[in-house]
Order: C-alpha cells, then structure tokens, then sequence
C-alpha cells in the first residue's frame, strides 16, 4: 500500500522508452522513501510483459490484458485506471509527458480529486512547512519551468494522493536495475472497472507514422531559433548538419513560426537532447529551449547579440552573423577533415 | 446547437523582449501584454467552421480570470462568436488546474452546451489539463489534439486527431469536449460588422466602473454613454460570480486547489566559463582543430 506506481504506456505490446524512464526513476524515489514500485500497463496481447518491467526495478506488475483496452481509448483506460488507484492508494503516480499521458491523467486526476503537474523537469523527494506551521514529511517535489520557461516552480501536493506528475520523453534517464528481480504479477478484471458508457468515441481510421525524424539519438544537433529569420534560412542548418553528421533542432519560438516541424522542437515541450555537441544558431537561450538541451557533452552557439542568454550557457559563443558562420565552419571542417 | 468555447487570456510568454527583463535578470510579467492564448482562437475557428455549416449553430466564448479579461471575449465577438461570459470572483483567485476546471464545470451545466471546444494548452502554464478535466467533472468525453472537425450534425461528431506518430480519425456523440492544436486552421480576422456591432460590449463590472465615474463626474457624456449601453442589452456580455454557478466554496480557487507552489525561482541565466569568439576566419578555424583534438568531432 501507498506505493509509487508508474502508468506504463504501450504501442503494439511494447513498453514505451519514456515508461522504462520514469521506471527508473521511481525505483530511485522508492528506494529513497522505503515502499516498493508498481507498473501498470493496460492493453491486449501483454503476455509476457512484466519481464521488462521487472528488469527496470518493478517489484509488481499489474496486467490489464482486455481487447477493450487497445487501442487506446480515453475513458476506458482512465475508469480502469482511477479504478486501480482508488484501490491500492498510491502515494506516487507518473505518467509519461506523452500525447496520451497527457489525455490520460488530467482525467484521472480529476476524477480522483488530487493534483496533477505537468511536464516536470525533475522529482525529488523533500519536507514542507506550510504557513500555519503545518509539517509534512517526504512529499514530491515536482519541479518544472512555467510562465514560458522565465520561472521554475517546485509544486507539491500536500494532502491528496496520488501526487501526480506526468514527465516528457528523454528528460530522466533510462536504466536497467543493477540487481533485477522477478516481482509479482497481478491480473486486473477490466470488467470490473469499464461500462458501456465509456465507449462513446470509437476510432475509425488511424495510421501510425513512425516518427520520421530522429534528433533524440544524433551526436550532433544544430539548432536554430526565431532568429534564423526564415524557413529558407533553416537550409543553411541543414547544411551543416548534414557535413557534420547530425540532424537539424529548433526552438519553440521557430517551430511557432513555422521555419521547422515540431518533430525537431527541443526543450520543456519538446523532446530532451544529451547529444556530443549542440549547436544552438539564433537562439536567445529561454529555460523552456535549455531545459532540453543544457546536458549536451558541448554547446556552441551563434548569435549576433553578444548578451543573449545562451552564451552564458555556452562552452564557445560565437558573435556573428549565421550567414557568414556557418559557411566558415562547413570549409574549415572539410579542410580539416580531409 | 449550442458551442461553447474555452478560453484565456494569457500573458506573451513567447516573446519575452528586452523591456520584459528586470534588471537582474529575470521577467517582469506586469510588461507582458496580454493576449488570446493562440491555441484557443484555433478552437474559436473550429466552432466559427461548424456554424457555416450550420447557420443556427450559437457560440458562446467563455473565459475565466480578472475585469480584464473581458478583451478577449470582445475580441472573440469581433470574430464572430455570439456571446460572451465573463467568470470572474476573487473567490477563483489562485485556482490550479483541479480549481479552474471544477468553476468551468459549473459554468458549463449552466451553459448547457452540446459541444465544449478549447484549446489544447495555454501558454502560460503549458499544462493541457483544464479541457480533460472539465470533460471529466461533467461525465462527458473527450476528443484531444483535434486537427479538423471533419463532421458534425449535432448528434455525432468525427474528429481528426494529430497524434505524434501519425492521424486518428474518431467518432464520438455528442455532448462532448473537443481540444484543439496549433496545428488546426488559424483564426479568421475580426469581421468588420460584428466589430462595430460590439466595439462597446461590456460586462456587469466594467458597467459599474463607468457607473461610478459617470457618479462622480457628473459630465452629461459620461451619462450619455451609459444610457447608450443601457438601450442596446446585446452590449451586455454575461458575468458570472461563484455565487452564479453554485456549486461548493472549498472547491474554489486556492482552497480547491490540491497543488500548492512550494518555491518560484526567478531564472537568472548563470554565467558559466564560455569562451568568446569573434567570426574571422581565424577563431572559427581555431575552434574546428580543437572540437577535432577532443574528439567532439571525428
């Protein structure tokens, strides 16, 4: 009872990365307040699911295997799931920042009348004294950019549970458990929880495209802001991306503007990025952008404003204007490299 | 049918430029202006869309926060919503998600529409919360991430949804709630009649202050314009107080509201050692060969 569990989300019967993620990261936070870490996956067709689950720290795996439940349907899998929680009393519950975590928990946590925070950054366990003296012991401390990036909130919720919290793809680290485990596994009746009510959307054509393009895993990612000035402007990016073996990034602001596809978006509502080297073109630097990116092994940037915020988080600035930058790193490298 | 549409009045966290930046570094929110938070006008279109097709169709905008707000729902009736209703009390005052959607919820059975449409997150706080959990406070369902209203007839609706990996195409009855993505059509422009139909539109509050000056003026023009709000009743929009939609106190606002912000910390970019470099020919040379020497670059 009053465990950490982690809503582990699945496409064709396999554990989704940013599931495995908060895996490991609630085995960290279970660890650290003595309970034990509860996945829970719903679907149809998860025989045999919970060995993976168990190799990333679960001590129990709770299975709701019902053709109902896939594919993913809004209100079947959040009756199940407050159904669930309602029950076991959870003290913790992540769910992954995903379009469907982000469809999914907002409605369990409405439905369970507890806080939810969205996109965190980091979790960390902590104490709070409230204003009138009140003490409360080991909460979670939900931490995330707000306000576009220009603040960092801790948010806690000191008296409903779950405290929920939903993180995005790539922000916390995925690892297997140095001592896995076989744990226990649990079958849910979904009957038991679904009515006929919660079928009142249905799909009728879907087609999954794999996402195409994939800045997660390049080693070096060249970025560009609202300052590239232009979608035609990004073809420059592309060029050196492509010498250097790398993909091409953008921030919020120029994927708002249309200059790049948000499949490329880096940052707090983007993806995460750890890559070697990080070159961020036209990029003024707000938290919202370096949430995604700060852990890059190493960050140039390339702006003509010397003061611009991402210079401080810069291992080289470069003051200058892209047009004539880039080109010059493209002939140097080929010189170099040859 | 009825369309009500969700929305809020954001600050433009997008454009955070130089004279939103305090001294020390972090941001002045009071410079800030304050917009329609851009994904809703993506829902106001939506709606706007099913009334072309169904000329009886009645959009009501509405929009929760302070007196101020009620520019954006001027601006939604320039657009060509219906009507506007303005939820406004210090009793919503600190609400989070939990808090705002609950005083939506009441507002909504009140409003009794067939179909909600919002946006799917505001910029603010980027937490796409408020929409499912209004869904859930009224037992309704939900259709997320809508691209296109594909089909409506006012029993049905068919929605396509964009999803990361690729497009869903749902169906769902009504009533239910719709959030919209950026990725949908942008808003039309202002219509020129419904503009200078509703150039004076004004909620209770904002009627009271002129109200009060007019009092304390005594100028003949003050009066002459009150009278002139006072003869044409489609100027006054709907305000709505807690007392108005009901429902219980403790669920309101900050007392409503499970999450509690433990620490705000301003962001102030931290100098961290950045070498500088200039453009020429030398320094960019001088920066490939030592990427090279650390292996950064193979």
């Amino acid at each position: 009872m009053n465990n950490i569990f982690v809503y582990c989300e699945t496409e064709k019967a396999k554990i989704a990365d940013v599931s495995l993620e908060l895996l490991t990261k609630g085995r960290e936070l279970a660890q650290r307040l003595g309970c034990k870490l509860e996945a829970l996956v719903l679907g149809s067709g998860l025989d045999g699911v919970e060995k993976e689950l168990y190799e990333y720290g679960a001590d129990t795996v709770h299975v709701a295997d019902d053709a109902r439940l896939s594919p993913y349907l809004t209100l079947p899998h959040s009756a199940v799931v407050a159904g669930v929680f309602g029950e076991e009393r959870p003290q913790i519950a992540l769910f992954g920042a995903s379009p469907l975590g982000r469809d999914l928990a907002p409605r369990v946590s409405s439905s369970l009348e507890s806080g939810l925070t969205a996109d965190c950054t980091s979790l960390e366990i902590g104490d709070h004294r409230d204003t009138k003296g009140k003490e409360y012991k080991d909460l979670l401390m939900q931490i995330r950019p707000a306000f576009g990036g220009n603040i960092i909130a801790t948010i806690i919720n000191p008296d409903c549970r779950p405290q929920m919290a939903t993180v995005r793809e790539g922000v916390m680290r995925k690892e297997k458990s140095a001592a896995p485990k076989t744990g226990e596994l649990k079958r849910i009746d979904a009957s038991k929880y679904l009515r006929d009510e919660d079928f009142v959307v249905s799909i009728i054509d879907r087609h999954i495209e794999e996402r195409k393009i994939n800045i997660k895993s390049a080693p070096v990612i060249v970025a560009g802001g609202y300052g590239v000035g232009s979608k035609e402007n990004f073809a420059l990016l592309f060029e050196l991306a492509d010498v250097l073996g790398g993909e091409v990034g953008a921030s919020r602001a120029a994927v708002d503007a249309g200059f790049a596809e948000h499949a490329r978006q880096v940052g707090q509502t983007g993806v995460t990025v750890r890559p070697k080297l990080y070159i961020a073109c036209g990029i003024s630097g707000q938290v919202q952008h370096t949430a995604g990116m700060q852990e890059s092994a190493m960050i140039i940037s390339i702006n003509s404003d010397p003061d611009a915020p991402i210079t401080r988080i810069a291992d080289y600035a470069i003051t200058g204007d892209l047009s004539t930058v880039i080109p010059k790193i493209i002939r140097h490298y080929k010189a170099h490299s040859k | 049918m009825k369309i009500a549409v969700l929305a809020k009045q954001v600050p433009d966290t997008r454009n955070v430029g130089k004279d939103a930046m305090k001294d020390d570094g972090t941001v002045n929110r009071a410079a800030l202006p304050a917009i329609f938070n851009p994904e809703d006008l993506h829902a106001l279109e939506a709606a706007l869309r099913l009334k072309e097709q169904t000329p009886e169709t009645e959009i009501v905008l509405l929009t929760m926060g302070p007196v101020r707000a009620a520019d954006i729902l001027r601006e939604g009736l320039f657009r060509g919503a219906d009507g506007g209703v303005l939820l406004t009390d210090r009793k919503f005052a600190g609400a989070d998600t939990l808090a705002t959607s609950y005083a939506i919820a009441r507002a909504m059975e009140k409003l009794n529409p067939d179909l909600i449409i919002a946006g799917r997150q505001a910029i603010d706080g980027d937490t796409a919360q408020v929409g499912p959990q209004v869904a859930e406070k009224l037992g309704m369902a939900q259709i997320t991430y809508a691209e296109e209203i594909v089909a409506c007839n006012g029993a049905e609706i068919t929605v396509k949804r964009r999803l990361e990996h690729g497009v869903e195409t749902v169906k769902g009855r009504l009533p239910l709630l719709v959030t919209v993505n950026a990725s949908a059509p942008s808003c039309r422009p202002r219509n020129i009649r419904q503009t200078l139909k509703f150039k004076h539109a004004k909620t209770k509050s904002e009627i009271k202050a002129l109200e009060e000056q007019a009092e304390k003026s005594q100028a003949a023009e003050d009066q002459e314009y009150l009278d002139f709000l006072h003869s044409r009743p489609f100027l006054n929009f709907s305000e709505w107080s807690a007392d108005d939609i009901g429902g219980e106190e403790t669920r309101f606002g900050l007392k409503g509201s499970p999450t509690k912000v433990k620490k705000i910390e301003n962001v102030v970019f931290t100098a961290k050692e950045s070498k500088r470099l200039s453009d020429s020919d030398a320094d960019i040379e001088a920066l490939v060969a030592e990427l090279a020497a650390n292996h950064t670059l193979g």
